[in-house]
Formats: C-alpha cells, structure tokens, sequence
C-alpha cells in the first residue's frame, strides 16, 4: 500500500479545484449524500435534456477521496444518457472494489483505483455515485433521505 | 514500616518498563513501529488482563451463583472478587451499590429506565451539556419521548469548558436530574464536577456523571464526588471490552425497580409474582460476562501496581508536549483549550480533511481516531464536519507525540 497511489496528483488536483463545483439554477435532479460518522456530505444537481445529462453540478464538503470523486464523476458523465452514466457507475464500481477490475479506458476515473488497497475509504470514492443512481431514478422526489455508503 | 514495605513495591513510573506489560505495543504497522494514539476509544490490555482472562478460560469457568460444584465456586469467587476491587478503586460504600453492566451506555440507559422513567412527569425536565458524547443524550431524548419531559442543554464556551454559573442558571424547580461528561471525549475538557453536583444537590435534583474518559486518567471517588450515579467502562481502563460499572447510591437504587428481568435478579418467581433479588444482583439479569469482569478486576489490580502518580504527571508531559508541538504546525487548529483537560487533543488542518489525516497517518503505523467522536453537536458549535483526534495513555511517549507531529506535517505537504 502506498500513499501515492491513493493521492495520485489527479486526486489532489480534483480536491484543490473541483469541477463543476457550486449551485445549478433551475435542476431537473437532485440528491443529497451524506456519510455521517466521516461527516461527508454533497448536494448533487442535474439538468436533464429528455434522457441525456445536460450539466451536472455538487456542492458539500468532504475528503479528498470524496471531492475528488465527485469532481471526477461530473465530468465523466456530463453527456451521457442515464443509462450509459449508471453502466459507468457498475465499472467504477467495480474499479473500486474488484481486485480483476481494470481503469483501462476509463480514462482520469481509473485514478481511483487505488482507493482499492484502503477499504475504509471505499465508502469515500463511492458515496458520489451511489447519490447520481439516486438522482436519477427517481428526479421528481426532492425529499428522498440522503444517500450514505456507511 | 507499613508505608516503607509500600514504596518498595511501588517502582517509580517509568514508561519504557510500562510499555512491556503491554504486548500489542511491540506490533508493527505498515512496517513501522505502532504508534497507538485511540486510547479514547479503547485502551490497550497488559498482559495481566490477557492473563487473568485467559486462566479463567482454561482453568475455571462454570456458571456463577448457581453451582455446588468447585468450578462454580471458583468462578463466583473471581467474578465477586473483581466487585471488590471495584468497589475499592472508586470508593463506593459497599458492594451493593456497585452493579456490573455491558458499558457505560448500558448504565446511562439503566438509569434512564429504572431511576427516572418512574419519576418524570410531563413538564418535568433533565439537564445535560453541550459537550455530551451520544451516550449521555440519546438515552435522555428517548426517556423525554416516554415522559414528556423536556431536554435542557446547558451550553459551552468557545474554548469548550463548561462554566458552573451557566449550569447553576438552567437548575430549574422542575429539573429532576442532572447528566454530565466528567471528561469530554470530544475535546479533553475537565468539567466542575464537584461544584455542579453540589449545585444540583442543593436544589434537590439528582445526579449522573459518564465518567468513560475520566476513570483512566484520574482518581474518582464517588463519595467525594457525592453524585448518584457514576458510569463507566473497562476498556478504556486497559480492561476487555462488553463490561462496565453503575455505581449507584444505595438508597435510590433500593427504591428502583428492576431494568431487565431473568435469572439471577430473582430470589424466588412463581407464577403469582415474583421477589426480587437484593443489591447489586436486582440488577443484573441473566449470566453476566464472567470473563470480561474478571479481566477487568485484574485491571484494577494492575493499575494498583503502578505508580499512578508518576503515570498522571508523564500523561500531562504528553498532552502538553503535543499541544506544544502541534500548535507549531502552520495551519493546525486544536479543537479544545479548556483549562483542565486530560491527555487528549482533538485538532484539524486547514487543508487537510481529517479522514484523509487518518488514512495519511495510518500508514506511518499511526493509530489516531477521526470522524465526529459520537459528539455532533460539538462538532456542530465548532463548525466542523469532524476532527483529528489523538488521546493518549500513560503507556505513550515523547518520541511518540514527536512522530504525530511528523506525519501531521507531512499530510499537510501532501495537499499544499
């Protein structure tokens, strides 16, 4: 285990600066995720174009894992239809707690790859994703309890 | 000649000899020394623990209070004999008003139950500080819920010390009990705890001290203290884990009735009703954890061993140490200044989440505890999602500290 490999510059990079970082006016979606006992938090926000992700924005506050996560998720599937974003969902997934899992050509997400070798920050890594499945199945509720990976 | 015998058994404290009694402080963590700073959260056994334990499950287990047999007997006599000692190390008046339970929220939870359920009415209220760990909250909210009692939070500085005036103001004519922390777990803080009971007495409201992060870190003498009620747990006493103590002033726990019912409670059940036990055992249904008690009386025994006073001033050299060192570090802000506090220190780095801190400093064999320390609400006063936390033993050292410091300074360099 080596702490390089967790905190890869694309890590710290993403935790510095976040993309798609602050409010979105006029959301068709949203979800909160919230990982109590580490105090992770984010506010997810998506305009839906028909079945396609338009533009997605978070805000909250977390680890690095968490925003780096985050900051990483919006950019990859900003584009994409609901289902190609949850397909991804299942490989990040995968990347994250599968040791045959390979990042091939999953471009900046395969970063996270070393989360694996620290299963307590699995938890980090995967609240974003599991708050967009929230999101995106079921839009119209806003009052949804919030997301936790814990 | 007695106190001549007494110095000569007692050796002065000296850490590195203490630290071999301690077997799981040899280990090595990610390739480095174990540097174990989660005392708060649970404290480390001497080998006399592992020991006792471990000769009670070879030698002499058998059910308690219910065999003819020798095993039985043996067993009786262990687990009975580690009362005594408890009853000595915090200075109850006598065996019955020491009674054996899971931990300290087990004990929090029986007094809620027992003692005040019967006694609150709506409109009646219990007084607690803002400083509480969830245990000395939750268990009050549900009895509010049960009663229609209303919870009043007593508050807390900016340095996170709990001023007597402030409590004394909220001691109301409906206030029926008082619930406070002897030590935060959050933050170090020593609270006024003889002067808050005497204040709650005075006024005729009783009174329950968690003394979880107390009783490792000082003398507690209940009959000094003059509270109620006093709960803790053994492991963070060097004991096993699933045991605690309620310490119980004798007269209220004889007019409260039993919490649980089942074995052990019961002198004799028909089906028309049953008589009930005497103290302590009214309190203690079911087989109990033997073996976890033992342990914990061979705790006691330990400490007993030791040069308490050398090992108080050695834990104070740490905390001032690491408030020294970690103040030193751009960025760093220590959650917790109180002017009494025990040997723990909760901080942040800007920065730095202190998640990632812990992940950063485990991998330096570093063992600290991070999150919210089951205290959101003072993570709420401080306006933080959660702290670094490292909270020390008598069995930590200097170089120790030092090597805290290190990392610390290194995660910072990682997220400049």
């Amino acid at each position: 285990m080596e702490l390089n490999e967790l905190y890869r510059d694309v890590i710290l990079d993403h935790n510095r600066r976040p993309r798609n970082f602050g409010p979105l006016e006029a959301a068709d979606a949203s979800a909160e995720g919230f990982n109590p006992m580490c105090g992770d938090r984010l506010t997810l926000r998506l305009k839906l174009a028909g079945d396609r992700i338009e533009d997605i924005r978070f805000e909250g506050q977390g680890c690095a894992i968490s925003t780096a996560s985050a900051s990483l998720m919006t950019e990859a599937v900003k584009g994409k239809t609901r289902a190609e974003a949850l397909r991804l969902f299942g490989r990040v997934h995968g990347l994250l707690t599968d040791d045959a899992a390979l990042g091939e050509d999953l471009g900046k997400l395969a970063a996270l790859s070393g989360v694996r070798e620290f299963p307590a920050r699995v938890k980090c890594a995967s609240l974003c994703w599991h708050t967009l499945s929230s999101a995106l199945q079921s839009p119209a509720s806003s009052t949804s309890p919030a997301v936790s990976t814990e | 000649m007695k106190n001549m015998a007494l110095l000569d058994e007692i050796a002065p404290f000296d850490v590195l000899d203490v630290r071999r009694d301690f077997p799981v402080l040899a280990r090595v963590v990610h390739g480095k020394p174990l540097t174990y700073l989660d005392n708060g959260a649970s404290a480390q056994r001497p080998n006399a623990v592992i020991d006792a334990v471990d000769d009670y499950e070879r030698r002499h287990h058998a059910n308690i209070h219910r065999g003819v047999h020798t095993l039985s007997q043996e067993a009786t006599a262990l687990y009975e004999g580690a009362r005594d000692r408890l009853v000595r190390f915090i200075n109850a008046r006598s065996r019955h008003e020491l009674i054996f339970v899971r931990g300290t929220t087990e004990a929090i939870n029986l007094v809620a139950q027992s003692y005040a359920r019967p006694l609150l009415q709506a409109g009646d209220e219990v007084l607690i500080t803002h400083l509480e760990h969830h245990a000395n909250i939750v268990p009050w909210q549900i009895l509010c819920g049960q009663t229609g009692a209303r919870l009043v939070v007593a508050p807390m500085d900016e340095r996170g010390e709990i001023h007597a005036e402030a409590v004394e103001a909220l001691m109301g004519p409906r206030t029926r009990l008082f619930a406070c922390a002897h030590v935060s777990n959050a933050l170090g803080t020593v609270l006024p705890i003889r002067r808050l009971v005497a204040a709650a007495k005075s006024r005729g409201i009783a009174t329950l001290i968690d003394g979880a992060q107390a009783v490792p870190h000082m003398a507690v003498d209940v009959q000094e203290l003059d509270c109620d009620f006093y709960a803790f747990s053994g492991h963070k006493l060097f004991g096993p884990t699933g045991i605690g103590v309620l310490y119980g002033r004798e007269a209220l726990l004889e007019r409260m009735p039993p919490w649980q019912g089942g074995g052990d409670m019961i002198l004799a059940v028909s089906f028309e009703g049953t008589i009930y036990n005497s103290l302590p055992y009214k309190f203690e249904a079911g087989t109990p954890n033997i073996s976890g008690t033992i342990g914990l009386g061979a705790a006691i025994d330990y400490l007993q061993s030791l040069d308490l006073h050398g090992a108080r001033a050695h834990e104070h050299s740490l905390l001032d140490h690491a408030t020294h060192t970690l103040s030193a570090i751009d960025g760093l802000r220590i959650i917790g200044t109180a002017g009494d506090k025990a040997s723990l220190i909760s901080f942040v780095v800007e920065g730095v989440h202190p998640h990632d801190l812990g992940t950063i400093l485990d991998e330096d064999g570093i063992a600290i505890r991070t999150g919210h320390h089951c205290a959101m609400p003072v993570m709420e006063f401080f306006n933080v999602p959660a702290t670094a936390r490292a909270s020390f033993a008598f069995y930590n050292t200097i170089e120790e500290v030092d090597r805290l410091a290190a990392a610390v300074a290194r995660a910072r360099a990682i997220f400049a």
